[in-house]
């Protein structure tokens, strides 16, 4: 468990940064937190050629309240963003995810930029960003600075929108606003696994009714899923067993899990709908964690 | 147990019998002072990594290892037909298991690779890096071979045969008949009847396997640091593979962070490693990694049993009929076989009770897969979880409690001597006495009570109990030493006073961070009268320590700590009989206490210190008389007799919540009462528990080395090989029945092991209490969210 050779570049400002991935593109790989990367290298499952450590970039760090908007510096470490009182007061969903990525250890090193570039389909951040409807902001020495809706931005397993020359910059999130409400939940095997099932999600509430609601689903597919057919069963209806009942058909279609060694689909389905229903509670109740 | 006078000792105000003390070896560990191999730097040392093979069953065409061997930094690449010039051939079969067959074993792969992961070529390089890359480059033309990777197949005709030569797949059958079961199945009230799979582990110790072989060619000794438990017995075998005489070789553990029994087994990545040190004439290390680590580390506990249990109308057992299938990897491990496993699971099967009518079935079958053997606790946890389980059922039908049951079929605790149902004798067991405290400590009736209230509510908890015996301190009579295998059940310790009064203890069993060490310097500072600080112990030398077997099969404290304190014993008779030379007294009337030589009468009186006993000893003789010769140091050794094992038995209690909606579990608390008679640290022996309990329940949830019908480990990484961490982990609560075994002065039996057996099946009990009122059960293991669903019928 040696990671093969590789060239090492420092880079002091995003400047240079995107000159570097201009030159090498998918040949390079940046280094943020490293939690994820530096197994895949010491494991030879890749072997980029050079390494562009970011670490430096002040420009990348930081959290931020810009009018209705949080703006989240990729570079910022989980440990960071989950603590934020700008977080835990406009982006309750995160706040509430955030003890469900890793371990404290992992969390202070890796980064929530990391967790977006990387796309693990199991992973919480990728789904809370397309929960929130977030804007990502990509900049490359080509083509400029681009935002990417979240719901542009999964593709397929480890595989997004962002082009190899391409630094992911910050992700721009909407607070909540008035009568917004998120839940989240979460099913792994062991605290701070990667989930077999998993839900986020946000919406409006009022007087017990559900509106407006983007439940994304994790642990699930190659990529977080949006429940489209579930939030239109769940539009203009409480939580009741009725509408559990239309949920349990719809997650049916909007979802397709994919089987492995912890779970096979119909286990991570039923899971699935388990979750939905105690968040859909958990929602009318004030959302939280369920 | 025998009067033997000991007590006064062990309650004296000088004793450390049975007195938490913290352990030095812990505080070096903290202090960030422990030396593990991996520390040990060896001048000129290279590393190795190995080229392993990625199928499961393929013929080796050709090697190809120019592009490799050309990289600047590589030494010297050796591949396994090379190798087998230097290195002599191993077979893993003991004679003690009758009819018992296995193929001969090379240390790397030659014109053949029968599990993914066996090693197939070394390469010696500068780094450990340079290593690794250079093995990328080395191309092998392989020919894939229908591997065999189902063991409920493998003895079928049409199934390909491993090796040819053996005919089949077998390696073992082994049968247990004892009384008359089919008479008393016939007349019993009850049958119960099911089929349990078990799921394969592997020891996942946090130091993983290691060495640094040393070849110098000025003495021609072979100098091994190596992270063992058995370091005798690996010079023996090393010795004998490598064609040296044994007294060449020194094998040298420092620090072991964790081995389980994955180390003491013979490995051929580190049998290689050796070998290229002496090929190459310079040190050589080799480390296995996380990834190699699972695809060459020993598994264990792969099985499938089906049991039968006969019993009367009021809930007496009749009799019980087991038939255990295991499949073991493509060799038989060297030299302790791959066939003890399923051995132990019916030797220990229903091991509590009383019934004698008895049989069970033992079929060992090899497969494509990487190479089973011991593993902490061998067999006991499949044995235990299938008694238990059928036990459990055998509640339901009959009407009684889960507790009620094991009290009716229970052995006495006053009828000892006593034969188990697989004819194995019995001693000095406390099952009535370990249920009674454990039934108090989990407050079992009022657990039931919350349970009922917390089932109105839709909360299903449930209480699983799980009884055992485990053999420990095995002896000479045993399969090892019946088999004539070079696995030493004597163990002996060495103590001298040293001029300055103080006490040097050397001892043939080893330190594995258990705190063997720290209890052998109770023990000696117990025996001779001195205070611990003044005991210094050295383990893991061979150069230095007694010949001995070392730590295995929960041996250090109930056979090193005997020899320990009969050394001790020695070395203060004979401090008395010189202090009676010096003091013209009858050397009964003093005695050794607080490192000073005292009046027996009252222990207060300071005749002479040992220190001074140390100088005349050794620098002054002239004091002495002439035909007055000191011997301050004593050796003595010691072995279990007559019996296999010191057998130990305990009890477990789970309490566990389910969501039955989603399968998922909640360990809420566990508890286990054992009796490893006289309780040498209590500190110790409780983490010996609890620590193997953790063991045991991460076998019964999460631990699983999954295989796809190729024969691939599909798991192979810490992020799917999943352990038990601490934070997913109940309370347990640990105490203790003391029932001194008479096998010895001492008393202590085995502890190592106590909590790794119960664990999983109280946990499966616990299960599917808390699922009876959907009438569902489930006997499968790892116990995962799916099959619990499965089970519930919600997929
Ligand atoms: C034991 C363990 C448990 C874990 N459990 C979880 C968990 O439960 N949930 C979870 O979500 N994660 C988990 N992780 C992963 C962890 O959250 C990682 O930190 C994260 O996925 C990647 O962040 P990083 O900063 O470490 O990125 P790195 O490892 O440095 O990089 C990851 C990938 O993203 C790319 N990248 C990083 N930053 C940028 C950027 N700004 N622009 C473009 N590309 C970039 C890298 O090139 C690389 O391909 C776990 C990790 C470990 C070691």
């Amino acid at each position: 468990m040696k990671a093969p050779r590789f060239l090492y570049v420092r880079v002091a400002s995003l400047v240079e940064a995107l000159e570097v991935l201009a030159e090498y593109g998918d040949e390079a790989s940046v280094l943020a937190g490293g939690q994820s990367l530096m197994p895949t290298l010491n494991m030879r499952l890749s072997s980029p050629k050079v390494l562009v450590d970011i670490n430096r970039i002040d420009d990348l760090k930081g959290i931020s309240l810009d009018g209705n908007m949080v703006r989240v510096g990729a570079l910022s470490r989980h440990a960071d963003v989950m603590t934020s009182p700008i977080v835990v007061e406009h982006l309750p969903l995160i706040a509430q995810a955030y003890p469900f990525v890793a371990h404290a250890a992992v969390r202070n090193r890796g980064t929530f930029g990391g967790s977006v570039a990387l796309a693990d389909p199991a992973s919480e951040m990728p789904a809370c960003v397309l929960a929130l409807n977030a804007t990502l902001v990509l900049d490359s020495k080509a083509g400029g600075r681009r935002n990417v809706a979240a719901s542009d931005y999964f593709k397929g397993l480890y595989e997004t929108e962002r082009r190899d020359d391409e630094l992911l910059i910050e992700a721009r999130i909407p607070i909540k606003a008035a009568g917004e409400v998120s839940a989240f939940g979460e099913l792994s095997r062991r605290h701070g696994d990667f989930a077999l099932a998993g839900v986020a999600m946000h919406g409006t509430v009022a007087n017990g009714v559900i509106t407006g609601l983007r439940p994304v689903y994790f642990g699930s597919e190659d990529r977080p899923v949006l429940g489209v057919a579930t939030a239109a069963a769940v539009e203009g209806k409480g939580a009741t067993e009725e509408t559990f009942a239309a949920v349990n058909v719809a997650l049916g279609n909007d979802l397709d899990p994919l089987s492995n060694f912890h779970a096979d689909a119909a286990t991570r389905l039923q899971l699935a709908r388990v979750l939905t229903k105690r968040a859909l509670t958990s929602m009318v109740n004030g959302g939280g964690v369920v | 147990m025998a009067d033997t006078g000991n007590e006064i000792i062990f309650e004296q105000s000088g004793s450390y019998v049975g007195r938490t003390l913290s352990r030095p070896g812990a505080r070096r560990s903290v202090m960030g002072r422990g030396r593990y191999t991996d520390d040990i730097q060896v001048a000129r040392t290279l590393h190795a990594a190995f080229l392993r093979s990625p199928y499961a069953h393929a013929r080796i065409l050709n090697i190809d290892t120019t592009a490799a061997a050309a990289m600047p930094g590589v030494t010297r690449i050796v591949t396994g037909r090379e190798l087998a010039e230097h290195v002599e051939p191993w077979h893993g079969i003991l004679s003690s298991f009758v009819g018992m067959k296995s193929a001969i074993q090379h240390a790397m792969a030659v014109d053949r690779a029968c599990w993914q992961g066996e090693p197939v070529a070394i390469v010696v390089a500068e780094t450990r890096a340079l290593a690794e890359d250079a093995v990328e480059l080395i191309e092998v033309q392989w020919e894939e071979l229908t591997p065999v990777v189902d063991k409920e197949t493998a003895l079928d005709a049409g199934s390909p045969v491993i090796h040819p030569e053996m005919g089949d797949n077998l390696a073992l059958r082994q049968d247990i008949d004892n009384g008359d079961v089919d008479a008393a199945f016939a007349a019993a009230d009850h049958i119960i009847e099911d089929s349990f799979e078990f799921g394969r582990h592997t020891a996942v110790s946090l130091e993983s396997r290691i060495l640094v072989a040393d070849f110098d060619p000025s003495t021609e000794r072979l100098t091994i640091h190596t992270s063992s438990q058995v370091p005798h017995m690996i010079k023996t075998v090393f010795a004998k593979l490598l064609r040296m005489p044994e007294h060449n070789v020194r094998i040298i553990a420092p620090d072991v962070g964790g081995s389980f029994g994955l180390k003491i087994h013979t490995f051929g990545d580190e049998v290689a490693t050796a070998a290229l040190s002496m090929i190459l004439k310079r040190p050589v290390k080799f480390i296995a990694d996380r990834l190699e680590s699972f695809v060459s580390d020993i598994h264990a506990r792969e099985h499938r049993v089906r049991g039968r249990l006969a019993l009367n109308k009021d809930g007496d057992i009749l009799a019980a009929d087991i038939d255990d299938l295991t499949g073991v990897g493509p060799y038989s491990a060297y030299p302790r076989t791959s066939v003890f496993e399923a051995v132990q699971v019916i030797n220990i099967t229903g091991g509590p009770y009383k019934h004698k009518n008895y049989r069970a079935k033992a079929t060992v079958v090899y497969l494509n897969k990487v190479p089973m053997s011991q593993y902490r606790a061998v067999g006991h946890p499949i044995g235990i979880t299938v008694f238990e389980s059928l036990l459990d059922q055998a509640a339901v039908v009959t009407g009684l409690d889960p507790v009620d049951i094991r009290r009716r079929n229970f052995m006495p605790d006053d009828g000892y001597p006593a034969v188990t149902p697989a004819g194995l004798p019995a001693n000095d067991l406390s099952h009535e006495a370990c249920l009674e405290s454990l039934i108090k400590r989990m407050d079992y009736d009022g657990l039931r009570r919350e349970q009922a209230e917390l089932r109105e509510k839709g909360i299903y908890r449930g209480i699983g109990l799980a009884a055992f015996i485990k053999g420990t301190a095995p002896s000479p009579v045993g399969y090892y030493g019946a088999g004539r295998a070079p696995i030493a059940a004597q163990d002996a310790t060495t103590v001298s006073l040293e001029p300055s009064g103080a006490v040097l203890c050397l001892v043939g069993v080893t330190e594995q961070g258990q705190g063997a060490d720290t209890v052998m310097a109770q023990i000696a500072a117990t025996a001779i009268g001195v205070p611990i600080e003044n005991v210094r112990v050295i383990s893991g030398d061979t150069d230095a320590v007694p010949y001995g077997g070392g730590t295995y099969a929960s041996r250090a404290t109930g056979i090193g700590g005997e020899a320990t304190f009969q050394a001790g014993r020695a070395l203060r008779a004979e401090i008395l009989r010189i202090a009676g030379v010096l003091l013209q007294s009858e050397p009964s009337t003093l005695e050794v206490f607080g490192g000073n030589v005292v009046d027996a009468a009252n222990h207060a009186n300071i005749r002479v210190t040992l220190a001074e006993i140390g100088r005349i000893g050794h620098f002054q003789l002239g004091e002495l008389p002439n035909d007055v010769q000191p011997e301050l140091s004593q050796t003595r050794h010691f072995r279990v007799k007559d019996v296999p094992y010191i057998y130990t038995n305990g009890i477990h209690g789970a309490y566990v919540e389910l969501d039955p909606e989603t399968g998922f579990l909640k360990l809420l608390k566990h508890w286990i009462v054992e009796d490893c008679g006289r309780v040498i640290n209590p500190n110790l022996a409780d983490e010996q528990v609890r620590g193997g309990a953790v063991q045991g329940l991460g076998g019964a949830l999460f631990e699983h080395c999954i295989y796809d019908d190729n024969g691939q480990m599909i798991n192979a990484t810490m992020a799917d090989y999943l352990t038990p961490m601490a934070g997913d982990m109940p309370d347990i609560d640990v105490a203790h029945i003391q029932t001194p075994t008479s096998a010895s002065e001492l008393g202590a039996k085995g502890v190592g092991e106590s909590g790794v057996g119960g664990a999983p099946a109280a946990v499966l009990n616990a299960v599917n209490d808390a699922m009876m009122p959907f009438q569902r059960h489930i006997t499968a293991q790892p116990i995962t969210p799916q099959s619990i669903l499965k089970a519930l019928g919600k997929i």
